[in-house]
């Protein structure tokens, strides 16, 4: 087992090595807007000053060493952004409040929805309600988040004013207001992945219900309800839980772009967003990074918790 | 969104119609055959799929009506009043704000936008594009991940090594984060014929992003084939293995592939939009419902409209091809398991 846990995290080390160079390469090489040196010194900057920039800062240096350089500023803290002057690690630090309330709010909430639904569904299933939820689900997966969010902003927010347009309040200022603020972003995010997810989970429960164990249980005189719950529940949910863990860590580090931008809650997403139309490539490549590191230990995470569950991965 | 179909190493092989509905089978019907069959009798899946031809047809059409009955080109911008029927009739409010829809088939039928450009016409031009960016996009993933999922699969070794590992790598960025960094890349600098100019970059972007999520189930399914009798009786006779992999292997993956079309489909559509909308993907003054989407938004809340016909076009877009796709699953192989994935957050 040990063995086991020590190889999936050397891999993980070697991935995220792999990553930032890959990153780095598509910034800093390929990117040619991003001459750091005249977006430091600005328009009006002389041959001479972008020569003392250049020095200054390292671009003469070989490419491998600005690569680790760079690495090494990111993840000490030490890296600010070229064209916008601020530190980004602080930047990162102010969007997290905003990005975790978002992400583990909808998180729970679509994990919850998805299950109820799923479960539903799959109860139901070739009936009206599961043909109800299928179509449900359908629109779902179809809706771009951003167009969902405008929706629910111009409709709850705007005309009606059932709910507040956008903007993050932080909880420590206002719990009540924090709680308001999120309930259209926390659905927004969710609806597309209640939709996937349910539609998973329908799939595996059906699946499961034919399944030896099953039978037993129920010939056993079990309760309809603690067969479903003890017994068909408790293995479909395992591959929810996978998916959850994954799109988590996504959510997590940065990775709702969308939701966060289209209702401006100036979390780590809209950073992202915001360092594109900059070229702000530090900060982009830090949240890529940190995206990345999220992902990338959720996947380890999740391998080894489902090693520890059955032996027959450990190969 | 992310791993998703590992678990499709279970689909059955075509030349086994499972045949769990009772069907009387006439002899020597084929698996596609009766596929169709299965697929007509989906009155929902047909419903969507042909309403996802009717807006092909649609937006293929967009120039006769620009041409012959609109009259007005796609950019074509106008300030102020246009001239219907002797009368001058305002398009655009005081501010510039574009006034909604005014259901007159030969003048701004669905209104005009933020410079006075009639949405209708440029709605049918935008789907055009968006299809494009969808259809190619689809290819791209299509085709690279089948043929990385056939390579790693068949050759196992360092070749499957490499392929894991990059895909690994792919699938560490969200979607959407990856394809506005190496759409911001190719917007600036471009790569070969892929300009910001065309439609064809954010193409390349959209289809790269999603090659993992065919590659995976390929590899796992062709790693499951690969030690069948037949594939076994192919290389005692000598065959070399591209054409075990072309001529045996490919044609047992068809039903697999079939299926992820419209899923790819689909989600190339939904990525082009959001990439678009965040400043990475189609630039003014292309069309595409993505650019709509991004100029609708900019005014919000005044014209709204103007986010509401390109947003619900899209999601309806979408959602057709999704509806079909899935039906399109349960007539090729009912025990599938594969499921529909999303197209970003």
């Amino acid at each position: 087992m040990s063995r086991f846990v020590v190889r999936r995290l050397l891999t993980m080390v070697l991935l995220l090595f792999a990553i930032s160079a890959v990153t780095f390469l598509l910034f800093i090489v390929a990117l040619p807007g991003g001459n750091p040196a005249s977006l430091i010194a600005g328009r009006l900057a002389t041959a001479a000053e972008i020569h003392l920039i250049n020095v200054r800062y390292g671009f003469d240096k070989p490419i491998y060493i600005q690569y680790l350089k760079t690495m090494g500023n990111i993840f000490t803290g030490a890296a600010y952004s070229y064209s916008q002057g601020f530190n980004v690690l602080s930047q990162i630090k102010a969007g997290l409040p905003a990005t975790l309330s978002l992400a583990f709010g909808a998180g729970f909430f679509w994990l919850f929805a998805s299950i109820v639904l799923g479960t539903l569904a799959a109860i139901h299933s070739g009936k009206y309600l599961d043909r109800v939820l299928t179509v449900l689900s359908m629109v779902g997966v179809s809706m771009p988040p951003f167009f969902l969010g405008a929706l629910l902003i111009y409709y709850i927010g705007y005309k009606t004013g059932i709910l507040p347009i956008g903007n993050y309040v932080p909880l420590t200022h206002n719990p009540a207001q924090w709680f308001w603020h999120l309930l259209a972003p926390w659905f927004t995010l969710s609806v597309l992945f209640i939709g996937f997810y349910s539609r998973v989970l329908r799939g595996s429960i059906l699946d499961t219900v034919n399944e030896d164990y099953v039978r037993t249980a129920r010939a056993k005189g079990l309760s309809e309800r603690r067969v479903l719950v003890r017994h068909i529940l408790r293995t479909s949910l395992l591959p929810i839980i996978s998916l959850w863990g994954l799109d988590m860590a996504q959510v997590i580090g940065g990775g709702a772009i969308l939701t966060e931008t289209v209702y401006n809650l100036h979390g780590v997403g809209q950073l992202a967003a915001q360092s594109i139309g900059n070229f702000d490539t530090v900060t982009l490549m830090s949240i890529v990074m940190l995206t990345a590191l999220a992902v990338v230990i959720m996947n380890a995470l999740i391998d080894i918790f489902y090693a520890v569950l059955d032996p027959r991965i450990r190969l | 969104m992310t791993a998703f179909a590992s678990e499709l190493s279970s689909a059955p092989e075509p030349e086994e119609p499972l045949n769990d509905e009772n069907e009387a089978l006439p002899p020597g019907i084929g698996p596609y055959a009766l596929a169709w069959r299965r697929l007509r009798r989906n009155k929902v899946a047909m419903f969507f799929g042909g309403l996802f031809l009717l807006v092909v047809v649609l937006c293929l059409l967009a120039p006769v009506y620009s041409h012959d009955l609109a009259h007005i080109g796609p950019a074509t911008q106008n300030y102020g009043t246009v001239l219907v029927g002797g009368k001058q009739v305002p398009i655009l409010s005081d501010h510039d704000i574009p006034i909604g829809p005014t259901w007159h088939l030969r003048h701004y039928f669905l209104g005009a936008d933020d410079l006075g450009r009639d949405v209708a016409v440029r709605l049918l031009y935008g789907g055009r594009a968006s299809l494009e960016i969808g259809l190619v996009g689809m290819l791209i993933t299509m085709i690279f991940g089948t043929l990385c999922g056939v390579l790693a699969g068949y050759f196992r070794g360092w070749i499957d090594n490499l392929i894991s590992r990059l895909n690994d790598i792919i699938w560490a960025y969200p979607a959407v984060l990856l394809g506005i960094t190496i759409g911001t890349v190719l917007n600036v600098r471009g790569l070969g014929p892929f300009k910001s100019t065309t439609l064809m970059s954010t193409a390349l972007v959209v289809g790269f992003v999603y090659i993992p999520y065919i590659t995976r189930p390929v590899r796992a399914q062709v790693m499951m084939l690969r030690e069948r009798e037949f594939i076994d009786a192919a290389r005692q006779q000598g065959m070399r293995p591209l054409r075990i992999m072309f001529s045996e292997i490919l044609p047992n993956l068809s039903s697999t592939i079939i299926v992820f079309i419209p899923l790819m489909l689909a989600n190339a559509i939904i990525l082009e939009a959001a990439l678009t909308y965040l400043g990475a993907g189609v630039k003014s003054p292309n069309a595409s419902w993505g650019t709509m989407l991004q100029s609708g938004l900019q005014d919000f809340p005044a014209g709204f409209h103007n986010v509401l016909i390109p947003g619900l076009t899209l999601v309806i877009t979408v959602m057709s091809v999704n509806i079909f796709g899935d039906g399109l699953r349960d007539a090729l192989d009912p025990r599938s398991k594969v499921r529909g994935i999303g197209g970003g957050n």
